[in-house]
């Protein structure tokens, strides 16, 4: 069985800091790691790859220096990485980044399952797995926190929902969405790293995909930033000031009168 | 020589034109566009806070941003804000009556009807709580098939809906069965999906500005997709108030043809679980604890209190993510969405990714030994201090006046 993952280098989530006087996001000297939900669908593919074989392919779109989170996943153990890099990618929305994936989906030709983290740490949309299914035409499952069971024409999970979680069967070929109590990511071994420091990583740009034009990137989006601005600030607060029981003596005074 | 831009880096921040020595930038709804004064001497490349702004060596080597994607022909054939009425067991979900609300706002001001979807089975008679909640139509799509919600089946039929009466405003609550239909519709109509919405508004056109936290929350960006219908958004559940009920108002229920379906998913159980404690959205008070408390055990200081209260335990994502605690307990953007009477953080630093999470609690405390962090800006009450010294000081003086 050849299983996809798709992930996407992020700027470090915990290194997210503003411009006090701009209200801009800084991001020079922010690290970029793969984003870190993607490491419990590598985790998921490489297991389910030790318990039945196959392959497992990385794919991630972005500029060329987004070859590192690729590496990063040779290094954990799938057994290659392609990076989908053009400058007509950049400026994609979800729904052209989901159609450029998408593609390289079809180049491959034989992928039965694809395994998406939940959502990226940066966007927080949660889109791409689902409209990459759609595109595809594959079933498609999110939140999905285990793999009961796996064949070649259905996988059986379990889904988290706002109440509880289902079991449903997936027919294959599927997309799936991993949340983060499906494993525990393994770090990268020796010979992991090893690998990974001599793989090639294969560039397929906008020819090799034979994508339309009209599809990608920033003309192939149909949301558009329109502005950006700081969040409001509200007025502030009480100040409650004296010792730790005067502070909460002050405070149920006021909560009292709820 | 060629001054471009990357425009998904570019924040339309107007810098660039400011520190242009020429006066050869202005600012474009995309991003800076260059007259012919450009000398090409990088001030603003340098100026740029997000590096947005690079020079290319020869004309035409990358593709120009064009404006947008080829005009849907005929937005005028687009009519209508729609809601998709989510229910579970013949109950509405709590959020349909909040999208109700804002999209009764919309309607109105565009001067079109508000619209609903229903998916189930033999669930009919939840179209008058949706008229009364402000619904103009229902849309009823019913059938034992879609007796539960499923991917395949629900986004089959509602892509037919839309396709057929085309509205143009298409809303669906940010739940873990929206955020899952949502994108594999919009993406099936080849159209625009903004996650997460925390507020609308309407351009001079009509276009829909969906507004949403992004960069973690760091920073609002307002969204348009000014080319493509239905334009479609998701909000979490408790960012908007809920309509209010009009007793007997009355709309038109529509009965749709059903296309004809295609399975993929096989519902072999559904499970509902009851959280540990009180359920966090629908709690009246909420103990949050954050990455301030220092260590995991200190959490069950957030815990006693809640109990001491009768409230429910919220967490901030960076504990969640810590793994201090499970992620039905996470506030913010990408948890739950809450709107107690009473919430308050304790160690918490306060990311908007949280604050939007919780920002509409009628009463929040922030207790922080950072005088300078930023939940302060949304607390009601604010107390400087060590977590670990105020809340057993806050449980024993509970405990006292329960006594008095």
């Amino acid at each position: 069985m050849h299983i996809v993952v798709c992930v996407k280098q992020v700027p470090d989530p915990s290194q997210a800091r503003i411009d006090r006087d701009t209200g801009l996001v800084i991001r020079e000297g922010v690290d970029k790691i793969t984003n870190p939900f993607d490491l419990y669908a590598l985790e998921e593919a490489i297991r389910l790859k030790e318990s039945f074989g196959g392959q497992v392919t990385a794919i991630s779109m972005g500029p060329p220096a987004a070859k590192e989170v690729l590496k990063d996943a040779i290094a954990m153990g799938v057994d290659s990485g392609i990076l989908l890099s053009d400058r007509q990618f950049a400026g994609a929305d979800t729904l052209a980044t989901s159609y450029t994936l998408a593609q390289a989906i079809r180049k491959l030709g034989d992928v039965a399952l694809i395994i998406c983290g939940k959502q990226a740490a940066d966007g927080d949309t949660a889109q791409v797995g689902p409209g990459l299914a759609a595109n595809l035409d594959f079933s498609h499952v999110t939140q999905v926190r285990k793999i009961r069971q796996l064949n070649s024409t259905e996988t059986v999970v379990e889904r988290l929902t706002d109440t509880g979680y289902e079991v449903l069967g997936l027919r294959l070929p599927a997309v799936i969405t991993v949340v983060k109590e499906i494993n525990e990511p393994r770090l990268p071994g020796l010979r992991g790293m090893m690998r990974a420091k001599k793989a090639e990583i294969p560039l397929w740009d906008s020819q090799v995909l034979d994508v339309d034009p009209k599809r990608v990137g920033l003309n192939g989006s149909p949301t558009q930033v329109w502005r950006t601005f700081e969040p409001a600030r509200h007025q502030k607060g009480e100040m409650l000031v004296g010792s730790p029981s005067e502070q909460a003596a002050l405070l149920l005074d006021r909560l009292r009168s709820l | 020589m060629d001054m471009r831009v990357r425009a998904d880096d570019c924040t339309i921040c107007g810098i660039c034109v400011a520190e242009c020595l020429f006066d050869a930038i202005k600012m474009g709804d995309e991003g800076p566009k260059f007259n012919e004064s450009c000398t090409f001497c990088g001030a603003c490349i340098e100026a740029c806070p997000t590096g947005a702004i690079y020079q290319a060596e020869e004309r035409g080597d990358a593709a120009e941003p064009a404006a947008s994607t080829a005009p849907h022909d005929g937005k005028a054939r687009h009519q209508g804000v729609w809601v998709f009425a989510e229910q579970h067991n013949g109950k509405l979900a709590g959020v349909v009556m909040e999208l109700l609300g804002e999209g009764r706002r919309l309607a109105d001001r565009l001067g079109q009807p508000l619209g609903c979807v229903l998916l189930g089975d033999g669930v009919e008679q939840l179209s008058h709580e949706l008229m009364e909640y402000g619904a103009d139509q229902v849309y009823l799509a019913m059938d034992p098939q879609l007796e539960s919600y499923r991917d395949d089946l629900y986004a089959q039929v509602i892509e037919h809906i839309v396709s057929k009466y085309r509205p143009t405003i298409f809303l669906l609550g940010g739940t873990a069965n929206g955020r899952s239909l949502a994108p594999r519709v919009a993406t099936r109509l080849r159209t625009g999906l903004t996650a997460d919405c925390t507020g609308f508004d309407l351009d001079e056109e009509g276009n829909l500005l969906q507004t949403r936290p992004a960069f973690g929350g760091n920073l609002m960006a307002t969204i348009r997709c000014p080319n493509h219908r239905p334009q479609m958004a998701t909000v979490r559940p408790k960012v908007f108030e809920a309509a209010a009920r009009q007793p007997d108002r009355r709309g038109e229920e529509i009965v749709v043809d059903l296309p004809s379906l295609n399975p993929w998913v096989r519902i072999i159980e559904i499970v509902e679980e009851s959280a540990i404690g009180p359920n966090l959205a629908e709690a009246d008070i909420v103990v949050a604890g954050g990455r301030g408390l220092g260590s995991p055990d200190k959490l069950r200081l957030v815990e006693d209190l809640a109990k001491a209260l009768g409230g429910a335990v919220g967490a901030s994502r960076a504990v969640v993510d810590a793994g201090w605690i499970g992620y039905p307990h996470q506030v913010g953007q990408t948890g739950r969405t809450v709107a107690p009477k009473l919430y308050i953080a304790c160690g918490i630093s306060g990311a908007i990714q949280h604050l939007v999470g919780m920002q509409s609690a009628d009463v929040i405390v922030a207790i922080n030994k950072d005088p300078d962090a930023p939940i302060f800006s949304v607390a009601t009450y604010c107390i400087i201090g060590e977590v670990e010294e105020v809340i057993p000081a806050l449980i024993q003086e509970i405990k006292n006046r329960n006594r008095a």
